[in-house]
This record gives C-alpha cells, structure tokens and sequence, in this order.
C-alpha cells in the first residue's frame, strides 16, 4: 500500500503557516512548532480510488455541468502533465480533483458573491486518475483572476486548485497552478507566502504549443510531484 | 536523493467545497459531482459505531466554518482495508452554520505499540499547508503509543471526549490550548 519511508517534508521550501500578509493566516496558523514524528503504518497508507468513483465527464469541465448541446464560456483550454514522486518515478491510478472559477473569475459557491455573473454552463469541478505513465489531462476554460478581501488592493491570479493523492497519507497535497505571463504572481499575498521564485515557478503552468488542437483549444502543462522515497545508502553512493 | 523537489503547497480556500466536497457548494441547478468519502460505514459491519464530531477553532476562538477535513484510520482489528464495508478514509465539509464536521465511523482498534487513533488533516482558507493532527480516546491507555508520548504535557490537546453517540474533539489552530500538529 506504500513505500517503507518517505523523505522528508522540506518545511522551508513550502509556505510557513503564518504568512500575515496573506491575512487569514493570521488567527489560523499554529503558532507552536510542529512535532517531528516518523511516518507509522496510518500515515504510510493511504485511500485507494478507482473508476467506479469518478463519472464519465468528470474531467471535461468544458460540459460536466454544461446543458446538453451547450459549453462553458471562456477560452477553452487542456491542462495536462504527469504526476510522479521525488524520484521522478510515475504515480499510476492517484486521484487528481480540480476546481476553479469561471472565465469572470466568479466560483459556483454559495459564499462568493463577486460582481461577475454565474455561467450557467459552468460548474467548476473537476477530476480523474492519472493514468499508467502518471499522465493525467482536464479539459477546461481559462478562470479570471478575481479581489479577495484581503485588506487592500489584492487580486488572485488565475488559478487552478488542484488536491492529490498518493500511496501513503504524507503524500497528500493541496495546490494552485497559475498560468504563465500573468502579472497578479508577482503581487499576490498567496503566491507569494512561498518562499522562493524557483518554488513559485513550480506552480506555472507553461504554454503548450505542441498539444493545442489547431481551430480547437490551447493547452498547458503543468507537472505535480509528490514526496518520494527516502534515499537508501546505495542511493547516496552514487552522488 | 531527490532528483525533482516536492511540488509546495498553496491553502485550498475557501471554495474548496466546490472541488471535494460539491454538495456544499450548493450554488445551481445541477449536482456538481459525486461526494468522495462522504460514508465511511457502507452496509452491516463489525466493530463499535461511533459519532466523532469535531470543531475546528481559531485564534480568536471562532470556529472555522469553511475547513475540509479528512480523515484516515484503522478498523476495529487495527489495520487497514479489512474490514468488509468500511472505508478507512472520510471526508466532510465544517457545516457552515453549526460549525462542526461530523464523521459516522467505526472506532480503531490498537496495533501493537499503537493506541487506537485516527489520523486528522484539516485543510482551509488561511492555511498554506495541510495539518495533520491525530485523535486518541480518553478510555486507553495511550501514553505507551510512541506517537502520543512525542506530544509531552500537550498531549491531552490530542484526546477525543465522550459524547452522545460517540466522542466530540476540539481542534484549537492558536492559543493556550493549541492542538497539537506533526510533521510527519
């Protein structure tokens, strides 16, 4: 069910809990150390999921909540990668779940009440298992970027959430993809609770040419990595 | 070693709902998407039933209303994928209005050194980074469970209290009594 081990959480490479410029953590990040714990049997295993949980369109947000005949509003998009661990080997059969606001940056969601209107043909959610390469693929419309109340002049980059699973529990991750060129990266109280440049890039999705369907739809990818193995004295030998 | 580093990790929100739990979102005509790990307990099963509701709250002592949490555990025997009808894993939105996230489950079982536990990992607007916490229950033993003893004096913030039909557990983010959270 998982890996003997698993190489440790680089804790400064991630956001750190308290990040006030992001306000809400404020009054929700733990302001004690975490514990150090090695991985035991709960946290090395971890929910399996297969086909039978997921419907036949449940990756094609273009017309999962679409009425029949119609499509979501906004520029049509394929964001795709591969999802594999730390050691570069593929994750097979993981559950990948997306969700997202529309092309006017507004979200299905009973608490979000931004001016731009609902798409009647737009839900928003998303999700599939990678396949046997770890490859996985969504077809969707590009979101808006949106404010949040966040004390100021804050604008969200258009954004993907993105939540997956792997073999064990640690594996588990929430995250966001941003989309290449946009100027809210760079100003964005979230983005930026990561701390370095080279860790925000991690969450570019790139401009793929090569996959856009000519008179059809454009594509980006965006590869997801999750914890892998702790390196073995063999693995060490040779570095 | 790493030939790639982990992809970092970026707060779920508050529309989380929307991607993991659709229901809740509940916003249209028209269903979202299916509830993964809405029932743990699918048909007659073995083991002790219980009610585990849980309250999340922040540092101005408020609960966290927009949370997802999710949950992993043992079955009665202590292990893993087991158990006929029971799915180890559980996942529920905080109700918006109560302020708590409730999970209809069996109670774990030890496993040698380990006290029966449930492994918590809550997720929200305003945290970067998934928590993970665990809950044990007031009628073991738990200070031999190598897991429990790492928490020291904080340890009680880890104990589940009996209640109706179960047990209720308060999850502090900040303050005196702060859960505690690992790294693992």
């Amino acid at each position: 069910m998982g890996d003997p081990s698993f190489s440790p959480r680089d804790r400064a490479w991630h956001p750190p809990g308290y990040t006030p410029d992001y306000r809400s953590t404020r009054l929700r990040a733990p302001r004690q150390a975490l514990i150090c714990m090695d991985p035991t049997p709960t946290e090395l295993t971890g929910p399996v999921f297969g086909h039978h949980d997921l419907g036949p369109l449940d990756d094609d947000l273009i017309v999962n909540y679409a009425r029949p005949g119609h499509c979501a509003q906004g520029s049509r998009i394929i964001v795709h990668g591969k999802l594999i661990d730390e050691a570069g080997r593929p994750l097979p059969g993981k559950l990948i779940e997306i969700w997202q606001a529309n092309a006017g940056g507004r979200y299905r969601h009973v608490n979000d009440g931004y001016l731009a209107p609902l798409d009647d043909n737009f839900g928003g959610c998303g999700r599939c298992l990678s396949g046997a390469d770890g490859s996985y693929r969504f077809r969707t419309i590009q979101p808006g970027p949106y404010p949040f109340p966040n004390g100021g002049n804050d604008w969200r980059p258009a954004h993907i959430h993105f939540s997956v699973f792997g073999d064990g529990f640690v594996q588990r991750l929430i995250t966001q993809m941003y989309f290449e060129g946009d100027p809210h990266i760079a100003s964005c109280p979230i983005a930026q609770s990561i701390p370095s440049q080279q860790a925000i890039d991690r969450l570019v999705a790139r401009f793929d040419l090569e996959n856009t369907i000519p008179m059809d739809i454009r594509a980006y990818r965006f590869d997801i990595i999750l914890r892998g193995p702790n390196a073995t004295p063999h693995d060490m030998d040779n570095h | 070693m790493r030939a790639h580093k982990e992809t970092p990790s970026q707060t779920a929100g508050p529309y989380v709902h929307i991607g993991c739990v659709p229901a809740i979102a509940r916003l249209g005509p028209r269903p979202l998407g299916t509830q993964l790990g809405a029932q743990m307990i699918r048909g007659p099963t073995c083991g002790e039933l219980i009610l585990v509701e849980m309250t999340i709250r922040d540092g101005a002592d408020d609960p966290v209303r927009d949370a997802l949490v999710e949950i992993w555990q043992a079955g009665p025997e202590g292990r893993f994928g087991v158990t006929e009808n029971f799915c180890n894993w559980g996942r529920q939105a905080v109700d918006f209005a109560t302020g708590q996230a409730g999970f209809s489950t069996l109670k774990p079982g030890p496993n040698g050194p380990f006290a029966p536990h449930i492994l918590v990992w809550i997720v929200a607007r305003g945290i970067n980074v998934g928590l993970t916490t665990r809950i044990y229950f007031p009628e073991f033993d738990n200070r031999q469970d190598p897991v429990f003893a790492l928490a020291g004096r904080r340890a009680r913030t880890l104990v589940a209290t009996p209640a109706a039909h179960g047990y209720a557990h308060e999850i502090r983010l900040q303050g005196e009594r702060e859960t505690v959270f690992f790294d693992v």
